[in-house]
């Protein structure tokens, strides 16, 4: 059989994958997407929040078609304390038109992302693994895949195999992981009937909350969630690995913990997990984010590291940095040349978008992160909770002795007043770029 | 030479659960998979075409969605794929589907030359009653050879095929005349993967779609659930089978071995394995 010739490889049917594929087959490129999984999202998770902007940058209105669970109108944090939680949050009305965002589940939704792009034209081919790239000189020229007779060449490939990026590995861009710049999510779904996740998260129709959670996390520095689809619930945690193997607490053993908090405990009773999912998220921040385009590829999502995960922000990075690299490729289609200097328009939109300022506001976060005691993560949040306690609690004591209390009791568990305002100084300024 | 291979999409019974009300299957949400046996079936008319040269024709009769089946086989090198689909055939039983299969095989036949083997799995994972292949060897006239664990030659010029059939006490070499219909077992063979030119001709594949007006001369009293007699008149789940355990939990690791060997002794399993 005669060698076919692509304009565009994608290797990756995740949602930097499927907008790329998209977009290019929608301009009329031949392109041909290839995934691992049994079917695209077969592999993938994410906690659960879909935001409208981004996607609707690819695809208007897509609401009325995609798969999405709830509409979110209501943001919630809490810090956990042992027994206790200390509450913020944030519900508008105003969230729902146009809608901020869905909570959403990968299974359903990159299966029809991925039909998305298979109608404009994509091939999407599936359960292969493009195993290398195929170069000439300094240029990629095509994909190796595991399957007889694999070879596969086109103009450009697109690197969107995610996470643990083996073809990026190749091109020199990605390194082995160190444990403090990877982190470990666990994700259960847990299904609980409608009536039920109405009542408990006070809700109506199509609304959803979300809940975010940091505390009690063994000691662990990390991020807890609880976002409600129709009828299912996502519940799970994201913890730093290095984290993990200090503790040698076993990811599900500290899903389970989590779970008997009276606080999640009452909220999850009854309910039937039916999903169990384990995924690593990139938190090298902007300094690991490599050159993003060379002689005939460009690399997008995970892969390329664009993760913001101050606001846990991956899904929608990744299908922007799709778009932008399917623009760029179909400009340098339009001039016939695929070389770096063609395919540094991606680099550049990436650049001048919001991918590029949030991850460089947050910068100066991953060094200090690197810093801190991951213990400050469950005492800090214990401290707040019993000076929230001890504020609220009638005893006699008076409130001027209950302030210094609650003051002490903060000021220790960062280790100390010095430690307390270096903490908050460089906190604000990592957090500021 | 011409090869027609009948496979099925079923759910895939690695992940099957049965709904407590219905006591059915529940297929909503539970991936579809090619028959496990068919899969066999497909292969060894592979083998052949790749050896020999031969036309491989797949048959799947199903809802519009069973196409994904098909073209996996396109993608593994059948030739072409024929949905037979049509609301009419829901609800067929092994009768009523043996005579809308073998009635496929002679259109077939027709349209694309005579057939001369035709390969079935020896039964499907979601129906397991090993019925339609022999259903339509009857009905077709052919020579039927079931539970065959290998195929030992094919012989085009002379048309006969000798196979192994797997008996429960032994193994049955049999020779016989061509057109023959067989049923597939799992030691016949290890399905291939399919090479990446399979699967994207099989990406781009059509399966041809035949329905009830498809066919000239369809007996419409034999077809759906009006050509089925099989009434089920109950299902139940069968309660997991009662076993006594007792668990040896405390002492060292010696300790238990002993007591667990001393336990064997006890029991009539000596004497029965003969020690």
């Amino acid at each position: 059989m005669a060698t076919e010739r692509f304009d565009a490889i994608i290797v990756g049917a995740g949602p930097a994958g499927s907008a790329a594929a998209y977009t290019m087959a929608k301009a009329g490129l031949k392109v041909v997407m290839i995934e691992r999984g049994e079917f695209a999202g077969a592999k993938n998770i994410f906690g659960g929040v879909l935001y409208r902007k981004q996607l609707e940058d690819v695809i208007p209105e897509f609401w009325q078609e995609a798969p999405v669970e709830r509409r979110v109108v209501e943001q919630r944090m809490w810090l956990l304390g042992k027994d206790s939680v200390v509450t913020m949050g944030h519900r508008n009305e105003a969230f729902k038109e146009p809608t901020n965002a869905w909570t959403g589940l990968r299974v359903k939704f990159d299966q029809w992302f991925a039909s998305k792009a298979e109608q404009a034209g994509s091939l999407n081919i599936y359960e292969t693994v493009a195993t290398e790239l195929i170069r000439e000189g300094d240029r990629v020229v095509g994909v190796r895949t595991d399957r007889e007779d694999g070879d596969l060449y086109a103009n450009v490939v697109v690197v969107a195999d995610g996470v643990n990026s083996l073809l990026g590995q190749q091109l020199g861009i990605h390194r082995e992981w160190n444990p403090d710049q990877v982190s470990l999510a666990v994700k259960e779904v847990i299904a609980l009937p409608k009536e039920k996740i109405l009542d408990r998260f006070n809700l109506e129709g199509d609304e959803g909350v979300t809940t975010e959670f940091i505390g009690q996390l063994g000691g662990m520095m990390g991020l807890g969630f609880l976002y409600t689809n129709q009828e299912t619930v996502s519940f799970g945690v994201g913890v730093m690995v290095n984290d993990l193997k200090r503790t040698k607490i076993r990811p599900y053993e500290l899903i389970e913990n989590v779970k008997q908090h009276p606080v999640l405990r009452k909220l999850l009773q009854g309910g039937e997990s039916k999903e169990y999912a384990a995924h690593l998220i990139p938190e090298g921040g902007l300094h690991a984010v490599p050159p993003l385009s060379g002689n005939g590829w460009v690399v997008c999502g995970d892969a390329a590291q664009l993760v913001n995960f101050v606001h846990r922000e991956g899904t929608n990075l990744a299908m922007t940095s799709g778009l932008y690299a399917a623009e760029a490729i179909i400009e340098a289609h339009a001039r016939g040349d695929f070389g770096k200097q063609a395919l540094s328009g991606y680099d550049r939109r990436v650049r001048e978008s919001f991918i590029h300022k949030d991850l460089k506001k947050y910068q100066g976060l991953h060094g200090l992160l690197k810093e801190i005691d991951s213990n400050l993560f469950d005492k800090l949040p214990e401290a707040l909770n019993s000076a929230a306690f001890q504020m609220l609690m009638i005893d006699g004591v008076s409130k001027a002795e209950k302030q210094k209390m609650a003051i002490k009791a903060l000021r220790e568990a960062a280790g100390g007043t010095a430690n307390l305002i270096k903490l908050g100084l460089k906190g604000w300024r990592a957090m500021n770029g | 030479m011409h090869i027609v291979v009948c496979v099925k999409q079923v759910p895939d019974s690695r992940e099957i659960r049965i709904d407590p009300n219905t006591n059915t299957l529940v297929r909503q949400g539970v991936p579809a998979i090619v028959n496990y046996y068919d899969l066999h079936g497909l292969e060894e008319a592979l083998r052949f075409k790749d050896e020999q040269g031969a036309e491989v024709t797949v048959i799947s009769m199903g809802p519009p969605s069973a196409d994904k089946a098909l073209k996996q086989c396109v993608s593994m090198g059948a030739d072409r794929a024929i949905l037979i689909s049509d609301r009419a055939f829901a609800g067929a039983d092994t009768l009523a589907t043996s005579y809308v299969v073998s009635k496929t095989v002679e259109k077939v036949a027709q349209e694309f030359g005579p057939v001369d083997v035709v390969f079935c799995g020896k039964q499907t994972l979601d129906g397991d009653t090993g019925q339609v292949g022999p259903g339509v060897a009857c009905r077709l006239d052919y020579e039927q050879l079931t539970y065959v664990e290998k195929v030992v030659e094919i012989n085009d010029q002379a048309k006969t095929i000798t196979v192994h059939r797997h008996l429960e006490d032994g193994v049955e070499v049999v020779k016989t005349k061509m057109p023959v219909l067989i049923t597939a077992l799992s030691e016949l063979n290890k399905p291939r993967r399919a090479s990446l030119p399979g699967v994207i001709n099989a990406s781009r594949y059509k399966p041809i779609v035949w329905t009830t007006n498809d066919f000239a001369d369809l007996d419409r009293a034999k077809i759906g659930l009006k050509g089925s007699p099989t009434i089920v008149s109950k299902t139940w789940v069968p309660e997991p089978r009662k076993i006594d355990t007792k668990m040896i939990a405390s002492g060292e690791a010696a300790a238990i071995a002993s007591e667990l060997v001393a336990a064997l002794w006890s029991t009539e399993l000596p004497t029965r394995l003969g020690w």
